[in-house]
């Protein structure tokens, strides 16, 4: 099932690519499209951050995560590079998950 | 003006490549198999919708309300697309090629130049280093993190949502996104435990459509 959800998800976003290359320019300009469509990475990227700190399966929970996503918002902050964010949110629940 | 072009290229190249070497290193710990990352990285090739793709999977979501969040976060690039396809005027077999190229940092190597030749060779060189640079990152991500005993142990578990804020924070520079990515994650939060995993992701989506939809 992960094989067939990886290929219909790869097709789903080349299509989405090939469409913006291929339709004519008249599509996707109506300017509630242009100002929708980049609304949505930030909602869903949001949503995700959310859900994979605060839930195991469909359970709320609050452990080492919150405390790596909080790390995470810091070196954001400090404006550190993509891998370093990544590094320092894993390395602060490896951490806890020795301490603790 | 040519190599400085390509230079460039190169330099977003060896950045993404090693921003793959996470993305490896998750897709393994989320329980995708070496060879299932290395092809989400060949076929989808646009990594936010990568990474939310395995991040579902690696937090008990089903593979399908992964794919459907990959197929919505990449809805972006189809407005890069038209804004690419008359700078680029591809027509035949190059325009299925450059379709798969179309990403963020091609699009904004492309966009930023002052010539049209400038703006192809800007978006080619680009497309096609990161696209190298990409796969071979995710490989050696997923073959080293395939070898560690228990990739838990590096918390590369806890490592979505961090990656997830890295991708969203330059888009916060204005009050309004700021606002949706909190009632965003408020949303998600509060349907959490009355929907199978994965489909409060899809309920935020139809909201923030509807909203962007309707407002003025």
């Amino acid at each position: 099932m992960t094989w067939a959800a990886i290929v219909a998800g790869s097709a789903a976003c080349y299509a989405i690519k090939l469409a913006g290359v291929s339709l004519p320019q008249r599509f996707l300009q109506d300017p509630r499209i242009q100002r929708t469509i980049p609304l949505l990475p930030v909602a869903l990227l949001a949503a995700l951050i959310a859900t994979q700190t605060f839930a195991t399966g469909r359970h709320l929970v609050l452990d080492v995560r919150a405390a790596a996503l909080a790390v995470a918002a810091i070196a954001v902050l400090l404006r550190a590079p993509f891998l370093v964010v990544v590094a320092a949110g894993a390395a602060t629940a490896a951490l806890l998950r020795i301490i603790i | 003006m040519r190599s400085p072009i390509v230079r460039d290229a190169l330099g977003i190249a060896v950045a993404t490549g090693a921003y793959a070497l996470s993305f490896g290193a998750i897709s393994v710990t989320s329980g995708l198999s070496i060879l299932q990352t290395c092809a989400l990285s060949l076929l989808m090739f646009t990594g936010a919708s990568q990474f939310a793709f395995v991040g579902v999977i690696g937090a008990g979501g089903s593979p399908w309300a992964g794919a459907a969040t990959a197929a919505l976060l990449g809805s972006r690039n189809a407005l890069y697309g038209v804004r690419l396809s008359s700078l680029l005027e591809v027509v035949g077999v190059r325009r299925f090629v450059a379709a798969q190229f179309v990403i963020d940092e091609s699009t904004a190597m492309a966009i930023a130049r002052e010539t049209r030749p400038e703006a192809r060779l800007g978006f080619w060189s680009t497309g096609i280093a990161i696209f190298i640079l990409w796969n071979l990152g995710t490989l050696i991500g997923a073959l080293a993190t395939h070898a560690l005993p228990d990739p838990r142990v590096l918390g590369f578990d806890a490592a979505p949502p961090a990656a997830f804020l890295a991708l969203l924070a330059p888009r916060l520079r204005s009050r309004e996104p700021l606002a949706i990515a909190l009632a965003a994650a408020l949303i998600a939060v509060v349907c959490l435990p009355f929907v199978p995993a994965g489909v409060p992701l899809l309920i935020v989506a139809v909201i923030v459509v509807l909203y962007g939809l309707v407002r003025r």
